[in-house]
């Protein structure tokens, strides 16, 4: 759009630009994502959130609120859940992240991706990622022991469906 | 987000020497990424002090040291914590989310910003945010807001859990300044009341960094309750909460401490219901009574009247579930 202008205005334009909007500030970044080693040059404010969707197409973690009020960005950071709107990018390096997309192995499902489909643990699957994330390390945490423990334990993640039933059964399933 | 530097810090001396009045500390990032993403948190630099600070908790002939870096589940989880100031894990397994917990420290729990809605809306005065545009809570939607120590140019609450625990169990914040000196701040006086200046939330100078925070030994671990009022039983902040810690002795109260958090902005302790409960026996009768004497001392807004009875039964519920048999 902007190649369209004469170019006195494109220069109107970016001087504009330059004045009222700081430029951003990139800096190289390596960070280890389900196992694999990526280096990018990245925007200081870039969320975990966002560079597994814009700049490693890794689209299964979904942006809800991205203000830390619904978990369906969750994923594990060092092996612990975490909110990836609320996590800058630049803290990453020497750490692990797993997303979705690396719960599977060899082809198969995880225990808890197929009690999900098992119980009915969604219906529209947006919130799904970060609830399976969630569920996974709900499990791991121990925080099991009884419906009240899981539903108090499972409660950063939101689904607006209400397929909470479901989710809670998935989550007993893969916990006895 | 506006553009920022970000720069990783290895040793407290270094972040401070970082740190100037545009740069922010990031701990956990919490509430200064949200901050962040709508404008009213602008730093042009981001120093991350996660390594630069102790993440540890362990005991000392003082008592229990939490490092400021600390999360709030290793806080919760920690052997040492819920053995010797059982009440800490209670409060914080009451806040925010597991996924919140795991990211949120120390230090920035006691940073974090109030969740005032008119303070989060950047097209209405807040005299918080914007120093001299006045408060839109004052006349405005106040179920979130104070009911107690507030000012006509405030009625912020500080939204914490844990900090109403720690000020409970009379913790002291240890900081350390740029120019290397170290003080200690005693818990209950490092968040302030709004009065003319409520941009400041807490008494930390400037350029000065929470390097640790200390429970001194008591005897407050065997009876302790914490009750959360809010709008969903879980992950939302308190209308009111009520923490207790009681020391018994020969059946009498012997010590007490009571404590609330969203009632005003920072965390309150009610002394003169402490005075009251001093010596007595533990009876429903004397609960009720503490929740009158708490409940006088308040002075609620035009709309948040409704807070006074959920604070009372608070009051006597989590005097109720210190002492857990019949007493």
């Amino acid at each position: 759009m902007l190649l369209l202008l004469p170019n006195s205005l494109q220069a109107f334009y970016r001087e504009a630009k330059e004045t009222f909007f700081p430029a951003k500030k990139v800096q190289p970044l390596q960070v280890n994502v389900n196992g694999t080693a990526h280096n990018i040059d990245a925007d200081t404010r870039t969320t975990l959130l966002d560079l597994l969707r814009e700049n490693l197409q890794l689209t299964g973690t979904k942006k809800g609120c991205d203000h830390g009020q619904c978990g369906a960005c969750t994923v594990h950071v060092n092996g612990e859940r975490v909110l990836s709107c609320l996590t800058l990018a630049a803290t990453l390096p020497g750490k692990e992240v797993t997303t979705i997309e690396g719960l599977e192995n060899n082809g198969n499902l995880h225990p808890m991706q197929e009690a999900f489909l098992e119980n009915d643990g969604y219906q529209c699957g947006y919130c799904t990622p970060g609830q399976i994330m969630s569920a996974v390390a709900c499990v791991n945490e121990g925080h099991t022991g009884s419906v009240e423990e899981i539903k108090t334990y499972m409660s950063g993640n939101l689904c607006r469906c209400g397929a909470y039933n479901g989710i809670t059964k998935a989550i007993q399933q893969v916990a006895s | 987000m506006k553009p920022f530097d970000f720069q990783h810090s290895a040793t407290v001396e270094e972040a401070l020497q970082a740190k100037n009045s545009e740069s922010a500390f990031l701990g956990g990032g919490t509430n200064l990424l949200d901050l962040m993403k709508k404008h009213i948190a602008q730093p042009d630099t981001i120093i991350n002090i996660n390594d630069a600070i102790s993440h540890r908790i362990e005991e000392n002939e003082i008592g229990v040291v939490i490092g400021a870096a600390a999360t709030n589940t290793a806080i919760a989880t920690s052997q040492l914590v819920l053995k010797k100031a059982p009440l800490l894990a209670k409060a914080i397994l009451k806040g925010a989310s597991p996924q919140i917990r795991n990211m949120a420290t120390t230090g920035g729990n006691m940073m974090q910003r109030t969740r005032c809605p008119y303070f989060y809306d950047v097209h209405l005065p807040c005299n918080k945010r914007a120093p001299g545009s006045g408060c839109s809570a004052y006349d405005g939607h106040q179920r979130h807001s104070a009911i107690v120590g507030y000012s006509e140019h405030c009625v912020a609450v500080h939204p914490s859990d844990m900090c109403v625990a720690m000020v409970a169990l009379d913790a002291v914040v240890n900081i350390k300044r740029k120019d290397g000196s170290e003080s200690v701040i005693r818990f209950a006086d490092f968040h302030r009341l709004p009065g003319d200046h409520p941009q400041h939330d807490n008494n930390l100078p400037d350029q000065a960094i929470i390097t640790s925070i200390v429970i001194p030994k008591n005897k407050l671990n065997k009876h302790v309750g914490y009750v959360k009022i809010r709008d969903r039983t879980e992950y939302a902040f308190a209308l009111v909460s009520v923490a207790a810690a009681v020391e018994k002795k020969r059946k009498r109260i012997k010590t007490v401490r009571l404590s609330s958090g969203g009632v005003a902005h920072k965390p309150w302790r009610w002394r003169e219901a402490e005075s009251y409960l001093k010596g007595k026996k533990p009876s429903e009768k004397v609960f009720q009574r503490a929740a009158e004497i708490v409940a006088e001392s308040t002075n609620p807004l035009a709309h948040n009247e409704f807070k006074i009875p959920l604070l009372k039964a608070a009051v006597v519920a989590a005097l109720h579930e210190s002492f857990p048999s019949k007493s």
